[in-house]
């Protein structure tokens, strides 16, 4: 069997995005489970020292294009390199980062290839497949699960003949682990300049103005979110005074984020951030499935909520019947009185 | 030659109002309660298309949607709000398409409407979240991309410059054109419906919607030719039938679970101040708040 590929994304600083490290480390597992290579595509240029960074992951390949023309990055010369890639080492399988630039780059190299693509993927296994139709046994394929219709349902998808398998993952979901330090693979350059066309570059960029996250939930070892039955952008205001209290971030829910209630680098879930600080706070969040699949990791989950019979308190270890005007201001009073 | 903009929409379940009735007994989902709508970053992809009209006269904006006889609604809906026209693209042949395939569907769509200058489209749609439908269309054109656009600054008939709305901040982009935009959720909002125009167009069927209807409508058909929205099957966008539908989808749906949540072992704590001082001492004795 052929082998697996990340597309590790270059970073401001060139380096290598976390997202394609916690990538690289779910490849090593799934390659294992089939015996085959981890090989890793970085597209950039003076990147700092890829191969030191990412053989500790169990790369056993990584390709490299380097030139000026390829950073920052672009929708077309990217896919280009990618594709000639592909074509030449027919992947099994092709893991993304779920970024603006993953996102962006994925589905265009799919539709050149013919091949399938799942988005925002929260678990890769390997397993087989009978076809009833065809009377098909398929073994050894990539089960692609993702929360799908607004949340209410998880959905399995397979790609049964076409190659390669692909599948996009946010940031978080996985668990960035290194496989050993010192395993080490091989570099195979890359000369993009014998790839590239003119046309390749029908869009250039002007201007940026990146920042680093401001934001940092993903990080936070407490965060206190918030959903649609806060209520208010006001009443949102009770959960950033708690956070301050206990050095804690904000999330948000989606119908919050929508609601305009917050802004939406806060949005906790399937399409926000995945996290798994020690403590989360749900406050007025219903806790529709796209939501916990960004959260359910977390070490212990407090529910605010006036219905009982909220989803999310199932998956709380406390429950408190209430509103969040009422609670919050007790937890400030009783957290001051009680820590030292 | 007029300035062509083809706007790509979706009638989807509105999945953001989950309600109790949505789920059924037996925690299947009612797609039934829930109510369709035109995709909502679709709506800020006809928004843009609309404002160029309102700065370039000779612009004119076609809606074009993939779906049953009722996604008609949408394109109603999209000329009530100015949009000139729009095209139905409906055959059950199309039915089970995954991205690949409504790509390759929507793209020959936009082949039959060439000259076209500009494709917009919002970024995803909520019944899925994918985000693949835009890049896979643009790939299949031939033509470039620009995914979450923000504002466009600048069009000329050749090159068009457009801010984009990234995780970490925004970049401005010059393209070529003709070029394919995503348009992200912090675009401008839509324009409502013009009451001018929902008058115009409030008779606008389908030729499968009009044979539906009790009221004849020939006569008036007859006068106002506008009023028809054209409908197009596989046939007409003589497209390969291995490349449709279920057919032209690499992806499958092996298995779908209905949610069904974990109960797990939860402490039900009251609003008091009794219980909520004893949680917090347990919380900063325990150091999970310190």
């Amino acid at each position: 069997m052929n082998s697996i590929f990340v597309y590790c994304e270059v970073t401001e600083e060139r380096s290598i995005a976390d997202v394609s490290l916690e990538l690289l480390s779910k490849g090593r597992k799934l390659a294992d489970t089939l015996k085959v290579k981890l090989e890793a595509v970085v597209i950039g240029h003076k990147v700092i020292k890829p191969d030191a960074l990412l053989y500790p992951f169990g790369v056993d390949v990584i390709h490299y294009a380097d030139d000026e023309k390829l950073f920052p990055y672009t929708t077309l010369p990217h896919t280009s390199v990618i594709i000639e890639l592909f074509k030449k080492e027919q992947p099994e399988i092709v893991l993304f980062g779920a970024t603006s630039i993953g996102r962006d780059l994925a589905p265009r190299v799919a539709s050149a290839l013919r091949c399938g693509l799942t988005a925002d993927c929260t678990s890769l296994e390997i397993g087989d497949h009978f076809e009833n139709k065809t009377q098909t046994e398929y073994r050894n394929l990539l089960y692609q699960i993702r929360p799908a219709f607004g949340g209410n349902i998880i959905a399995t998808i397979i790609n049964p003949e076409t190659r390669p398998q692909m599948a996009t993952v946010r940031e978080g979901v996985m668990k960035k682990e290194v496989y050993s330090v010192k395993y080490k693979g091989k570099l195979n350059k890359i000369d993009a300049r014998s790839i590239l066309k003119d046309e390749d570059f029908a869009v250039t960029i002007i201007e940026r103005h990146l920042e680093k996250s401001r934001i940092d939930i993903k990080n936070a070892q407490v965060v206190i979110a918030g959903g649609y039955g806060v209520g208010s952008k006001e009443n949102f205001q009770l959960l950033f005074d708690l956070a301050e209290v206990l050095g804690a971030q904000v999330g948000a829910s989606r119908a919050a984020v929508d609601a305009g209630f917050v802004e939406h680098e806060r949005q906790v879930g399937q399409t926000g951030v995945t996290v798994r600080p020690k403590l989360y706070i749900a406050c007025g969040i219903s806790g529709a499935v796209q939501h916990r699949a960004g959260m359910d990791q977390s070490a212990q989950i407090i529910s605010i909520n006036t219905d009982i019979n909220a989803p999310i308190n199932q998956i709380a270890d406390y429950n408190i019947t209430g509103s969040v005007a009422d609670v919050i201001p007790k937890m400030i009073k009783y957290y001051k009185k009680n820590s030292k | 030659m007029r300035f062509r903009i083809i706007v790509l929409a979706k009638q989807v379940p509105d999945t953001r109002n989950v309600g109790k009735d949505a789920m059924k007994a037996d925690g299947t989902v009612n797609r039934a309660a829930l109510p369709a709508i035109f995709n909502p970053e679709d709506l800020h992809a006809l928004e843009q298309a609309l404002s160029i009209k309102d700065k370039i006269p000779y612009a004119e904006v076609i809606l074009l949607t993939m779906g049953p006889t009722r996604a008609a609604e949408i394109i109603r809906e999209a000329m009530y709000r100015g949009a000139d026209r729009g095209f139905l693209i409906t055959d059950r042949k199309f039915a089970g398409s995954d991205t690949l395939a409504t790509s390759y569907a929507l793209s020959l769509a936009v082949k039959k409407l060439t000259p076209y200058h500009l494709v917009i489209s919002g970024r995803q749609a909520i019944d899925g979240d994918t985000a693949q439908v835009g890049p896979q269309t643009a790939e299949k054109l031939g033509i470039p991309q620009i995914t979450y656009a923000e504002e466009i600054l600048s069009l000329d008939a050749k090159k068009i410059i457009v801010k984009r709305r990234l995780e970490r901040g925004v970049e401005v982009v010059n393209s070529t054109l003709p070029a394919l935009i995503t348009v992200h959720s912090s675009a401008p909002p839509c324009r409502q419906r013009i009451g001018k125009l929902l008058m115009k167009y409030k008779h606008a069927r389908t030729l499968t919607e009009l044979q539906n209807e009790t009221k004849d409508y020939t006569e008036l058909y007859n006068e106002r030719p506008y009023l028809l929205i054209e409908e197009w099957s596989a046939e007409d966008l003589k497209a390969d039938s291995q490349s449709l539908g279920l057919s032209g989808s690499p992806t499958k749906v092996k298995k779908i679970e209905n949610v069904v949540f974990q109960h797990k072992e939860s402490k039900v704590l009251s609003n008091s101040d009794k219980d909520i001082e004893k949680l917090m001492q347990t919380l900063i004795s325990s150091h999970i708040i310190g």
